[in-house]
């Protein structure tokens, strides 16, 4: 087992390595440096710019200034935004718990959802409950998600105003009080919600197939035979063995939610790291952009491992060798 | 004694080709049949309007009629610029759908290359194109695309369908090479080799055409997908320039709060619009899997 995780840890940092190079590649396209303010500036020479660029290295071959980059984000250095004046770590970690507090709400009610729906329908199946379900899912699946939060936005934020329809917690109340939660939380429903409700689909679908295909197995024939009470049935052997594969498909969730942010959080104007994403592009801090590009691409090739990891902790066939 | 033979094969009952199948299947499935029907009356009414609408005048700025709500002359009101919401739309509708399709079909493309190479050859070549494949399936494509928008020097309509395209074709590679994988046992692809088929010709005269129902249906499906991501895009401001209206466009108005809440006749009939393409390309596609898929047939 050890073996296996260890392996595809190693498949890991070549994916890791291609994905620095490319946004590196990336990055020295985007116009402007480090220096392009001050090369604006008529007071200062272009001998006296070529010395700064001389001295910050920007002269240097390519692979020079990879090599400092990169090691400088090894060591947790993702130099300095261009409007904020400050170092790009602590420009994402103001946003950075904004965005996984959301993400584990979307992914709590994503669940909540998705596994009751699933078993109703797969064990139901034909019925009018599973019905309903099947017909929700052809809905979900082809509603993409950016309409679907907007009209989100539109009904609940502003018509019947239940919830704000921006940021991520309330001016009027102090940090660290009781309220303070209540209000961050309040914040975080609406676009927690809409994500979800599309998200449960393919968990939704997966789970009913299973479940389906569970019912005429052997194993839940014998367990009928011995007189096993239907519900019991259901429980402990058919839905036991149909959640392991949702439960591995955790980490390609997270890569989906990944995706997700950028759209929903400039819906619902939450100061996340997508929304900071989709300004800095606009402000053009591309050291900012890239920073996030980095990051969230960890995150989505993290989450892909989390998924083969837990895939062949429950399906030993999967483990290559 | 020849012709006779050629007539025993003839009589023999041909069973019906994969494309005959699925119509059939189709024509069965009323929503998924009335989805056509209304696409096809659709999509024709929009590119013939397109076809006969001047799209200079509906560009033009008109300060006078800022934000006006349906009326007679302007439909569905006008947006800031005071522009007719109706005409853009109809631009919009046509210029996604076209967008659309062109993504479709070049990922249709690459990814049938890909994976009839890798699912029927295997080996190395499998291997390398593979690994490319799970390599760009764990990028976050929506930043990368994003980011490969504000970086290109040029940003046209071409550019941004290749862009688009370099993400998207790696889900198609996967199924095909699956089946093509499954398809290259069977025996009478063994067959055909044994007796000096070609590779190219196995490829192309067998193994395609018993993967075509497959192909349709990925397309299909990909197609209604590729319009909510490329609509998704330009809302968000990183999709199609400015010159060329799509329904992301009249929907990112509603980034505004003040058009999201007061003013619907901006946004809701392009998102409705979005909707009911998507809609109803899922209901056919769906149809189409159903009769792809023997098990699932109703009969």
């Amino acid at each position: 087992m050890w073996k296996f995780i260890l392996r595809r840890f190693f498949v890991m940092i070549p994916q890791l390595f291609i994905l620095s190079l490319i946004v590196f590649a990336l990055a020295k396209q985007m116009p402007g440096d480090a220096l392009t303010g001050i090369s604006m500036d008529p007071r200062i020479s272009p001998e006296r710019i070529y010395e700064l660029r001389e001295k910050a290295g920007l002269n240097d071959p390519w692979y020079e200034q990879y090599g400092r980059w990169i090691s400088g984000i090894i060591h947790g250095d993702f130099g300095k935004s261009y409007t904020h004046k400050i170092p790009v770590t602590e420009v994402i970690a103001e946003r950075i718990w904004n965005t996984v507090f959301l993400a584990l709400i979307t992914l709590i009610l994503t669940y909540l959802f998705a596994i009751p729906m699933g078993i109703l329908s797969g064990r139901y199946n034909d019925t009018w409950i599973d019905k309903i379900v099947t017909g929700y899912n052809y809905l979900g699946f082809a509603t993409p998600l950016f309409i679907f939060a907007l009209i989100m936005l539109f009904v609940f934020g502003f018509s019947v105003g239940w919830f704000p329809t921006g940021g991520s917690v309330s001016s009027k109340v102090d940090a660290q009080t009781f309220e303070y939660y209540v209000s961050k939380l309040h914040h975080v429903i609406l676009p927690a919600l809409s994500t979800a409700l599309i998200a449960t689909v393919g968990t939704v679908q997966y789970l009913r197939n299973e479940i389906i295909d569970n019912k005429f197995k052997d194993y839940t024939r014998t367990a009928r035979s011995k007189g096993i009470p239907d519900n019991k049935i259901y429980t402990r052997h058919i839905l036991r063995n149909s959640l392991l594969p949702i439960a591995a498909f955790l980490g390609y969730e997270i890569t989906g939610l990944v995706g997700g942010t950028v759209i929903i959080e400039t819906i619902f104007s939450y100061p996340g790291v997508g929304q900071l994403f989709i300004s800095s592009i606009g402000l053009r801090d591309f050291s900012v952009v890239t920073a996030i590009v980095m990051m969230l691409g960890f995150a989505t090739l993290l989450g892909t491992l989390l998924s083969d990891i837990i895939l062949s902790l429950v399906d030993p066939r999967v483990r290559v060798e | 004694m020849k012709g006779e033979s050629v007539n025993n094969i003839q009589l023999a009952k041909r069973s019906p080709s994969g494309i005959k199948i699925i119509w059939q299947e189709l024509k069965k499935d009323r929503l998924a049949f009335g989805s056509l029907f209304f696409l096809l009356i659709l999509l024709v009414s929009v590119y013939i309007a397109s076809f006969m609408m001047d799209q200079k005048a509906i560009a033009r700025v008109d300060i006078y009629s800022i934000y006006l709500s349906p009326s007679e002359r302007n439909l569905l009101g006008t947006d800031y610029a005071g522009r007719d919401i109706l005409g853009q739309l109809i631009f919009g509708t046509s210029n996604s759908f076209t967008i659309s399709l062109c993504i479709t079909s070049l990922t249709a493309f690459i990814g049938l290359s890909a994976g009839l190479i890798a699912g029927y050859f295997g080996g190395v070549v499998d291997n390398v194109i593979m690994r490319a494949i799970d390599f760009i399936m764990s990028l976050p494509s929506t930043m990368m695309i994003i980011v490969f928008v504000t970086v290109v020097p040029k940003f046209t309509v071409t550019n941004f369908i290749l862009i688009m395209s370099i993400f998207l074709w790696t889900g198609k590679a996967r199924l095909i090479r699956s089946k093509t994988l499954a398809e290259r046992e069977l025996e009478y692809v063994q067959a055909s080799r044994t007796l000096g088929t070609p590779h190219w010709k196995i490829i192309l005269s067998h193994i395609l055409p018993n993967i075509s129902s497959i192909i349709i249906v990925n397309f299909t499906l990909n197609l209604a997908g590729n319009i909510g991501l490329e609509t998704a895009l330009t809302f968000l401001g990183f999709g199609l320039p400015e010159s060329t209206p799509s329904l992301g466009t009249l929907i990112s108005y509603a980034r505004n709060p003040d058009v999201l809440e007061n003013k619907w006749w901006i946004w809701l009939p392009a998102a409705m619009m979005i909707l009911v393409l998507m809609l109803s390309i899922n209901f056919m596609g769906q149809a189409l899997k159903r009769a792809a898929d023997a098990r699932q047939r109703r009969g």
